[in-house]
């Protein structure tokens, strides 16, 4: 990914700030700039999410793109956020740890590097909280 | 709106073709659909060749252009040609806007084709995972198969899904596809084979995945009126309809039901005046063997959550109540992006003409297609009947 698109999603990525609907009360994140539910009747605000939630589907890549091959295999999930959002996240546990179900919480960690001299990428990745 | 008809169809053998570039790939398609039609290029109004991502396959765009010059029908005749492009539906959205553009009147003759050159590039899978949402999806390190293993592994939890159930759907396609020339693989395969593959993304194994192809696929239509001056049995177009979902996996209400499908198959039995139990056979997006279980039930065939008891029953195999994927499907016959959706619609041709070979579903009259683009975020079905 190339810097400036990285750059431009930075609050979003290091933070965890979603958007939320006014109209509906729906939350978005990856945040929304225009509510897919109320269209032009939507009226969205930024908001910082709790980062705590719930993994309600999941499964271990074994064969991965170059991009993440050093990190496999690796639990890729899908989780609801406890404001309603979901997102599609990496978790970092064992692979025989996660479970539909299983709780759990933000933490700020490297996602990748852009091979040995390029950007190091950071953002949000989560872990089991219990 | 005009009656559209397909009058020919022609294929490449799907695998990996080291031997062949892309342009030659749609060539040997092309003049193969043009034969098998009996017309000559004189008579093609319009060409659409759907590809995914030849830009980042092999580093060309513009293959509209250059698949119609290379099949002669770019320099001298000057055919307008565009490409199509919604991920893996690509193949399926070109032979849909031929259809529109004969429905239309606004063309007499067209071509549809479908093509992808995979092999060539190292690293496919990061260009297939642009049929994601590349920034929030991709990015978070999902991959085409840990998409459609969050989706089994939801359906597992919710349905009870075995393991082997699962396998079956793997176990009959390559028997499909032993029986189809044109497969990328042609051999039969047991359930330990499935079972004992190496792990792609849990739970799904190596065998439940479609494999990297190359190769390509075109078909000719035009008015129902006009077939009959070029075959004898013009297969008809009774339905096409085409629907959309989120982008992300992670936005849909629930992950184990593609709702594009549902819609588009709504649409198509409704415009083809039929009812599910008319459907002879089926070609459906098993891009990784969970797909078929949800298509065939999104589709409306079985009950939700009770397609792999269908499918471990041998009913979807030749023979069965609904022979899904005949021609080896996406897993064993291949899957050149691009290329798929014109090869389901080629498949439905050699059925419903009665010269499937091996792979014959005995009495075939009604047909249908369903082809996926990402994890079902565009969906593509059409219905065909054998006119009489
Ligand atoms: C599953 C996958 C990761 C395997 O790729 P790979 O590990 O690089 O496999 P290779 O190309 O190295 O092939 C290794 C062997 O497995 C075989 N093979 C590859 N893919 C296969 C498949 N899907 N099923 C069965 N055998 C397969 C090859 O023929 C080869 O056999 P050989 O050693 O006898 O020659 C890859 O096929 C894939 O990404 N498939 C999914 C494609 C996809 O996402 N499409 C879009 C869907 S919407
Ligand atoms: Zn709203």
């Amino acid at each position: 990914m190339t810097v400036a698109r990285f750059w431009r999603r930075i609050p979003q990525r290091y933070n965890l700030v979603g958007t939320k609907c006014n109209t509906c009360g729906d939350v978005f994140f990856p945040p929304r700039a225009f509510c897919p539910h109320c269209r032009r009747g939507g009226d969205l605000q930024e908001i910082q999410l709790s980062g705590k939630g719930k993994v309600l589907t999941f499964s271990v890549v074994h064969s991965a793109s170059d991009q993440y091959s050093d990190q496999k295999p690796y639990v890729l999930a899908i989780i609801e956020l406890e404001e309603g959002a979901r997102m599609t996240t990496h978790i970092v546990c064992e692979p025989d740890e996660v479970y539909i179900g299983m709780p759990v919480r933000s933490v700020f960690r490297v996602l990748d590097e852009d091979g040995t001299d390029g950007v190091i990428h950071y953002g949000t990745k989560f872990v089991p909280d219990e | 709106m005009v009656e559209v008809a397909v009058i020919g169809a022609g294929m490449t053998k799907f695998g990996e073709r080291w031997d062949a570039s892309l342009r030659e790939l749609c060539t040997e398609a092309g003049v193969a659909a043009l034969e098998d039609a009996n017309v000559s290029g004189e008579q093609i109004d319009a060409l659409f060749v759907g590809s995914m991502s030849a830009g980042r396959f092999i580093g060309q765009e513009h293959v509209g252009a250059l698949v119609a010059d290379y099949v002669g029908l770019g320099g001298d005749l000057h055919v307008p040609a565009t490409r199509v492009e919604a991920a893996c539906a690509s193949g399926g959205l070109a032979f849909r806007q031929a259809v529109a553009a004969v429905a239309s009147g606004m063309s007499d003759i067209v071509i549809a084709a479908g093509v992808e050159k995979m092999t060539d590039v190292g690293d496919a899978t990061d260009v297939l995972a642009g049929a994601a949402d590349r920034e929030w999806e991709s990015f978070a390190g999902a991959t085409f198969p840990g998409l459609y293993a969050m989706i089994a592994c939801d359906y597992m939890n919710k349905y009870g899904l075995t393991r082997e159930e699962l396998a079956q759907v793997a176990v009959k396609n390559h028997y499909h596809g032993a029986r189809n020339p044109f497969a990328h693989f042609q051999n039969e395969i047991s359930q330990s084979t499935v079972m004992n593959s190496t792990m792609v993304a849990s739970p799904l194994r190596l065998f439940d995945c479609s494999p990297v192809s190359d190769g390509a696929a075109a078909v000719v239509v035009c008015s129902l009126e006009k077939a009959r001056e070029f075959c004898d049995t013009p297969i008809t177009v009774l339905a096409s309809a085409q629907a959309g979902d989120t982008i992300a996996l992670h936005d849909r209400p629930d992950f184990s039901t593609m709702g594009a499908t549902v819609a588009a198959g709504n649409k198509a039995f409704a415009q083809a005046k039929l009812e599910r139990k008319d459907i002879d056979f089926v070609e459906v997006h098993d891009c990784f063997t969970i797909a078929e279980l949800c298509a065939i039930e999104d589709l409306g065939f079985v009950p939700k959550g009770t397609a792999g008891k269908f499918t471990a029953e041998g009913e979807t195999q030749i023979g069965g109540k609904l022979p899904v994927n005949t021609s080896g499907g996406l897993k064993a016959c291949g899957h050149p992006v691009g290329a798929t959706g014109i090869k389901q619609v080629w498949e439905v041709v050699q059925q419903l003409r009665g010269e499937a070979g091996r792979r014959q579903v005995d009495g075939a009259e009604v047909g249908m297609t369903q082809n996926v683009g990402g994890t079902g975020a565009t969906v593509v079905s059409h219905i065909f009947r054998r006119a009489c």
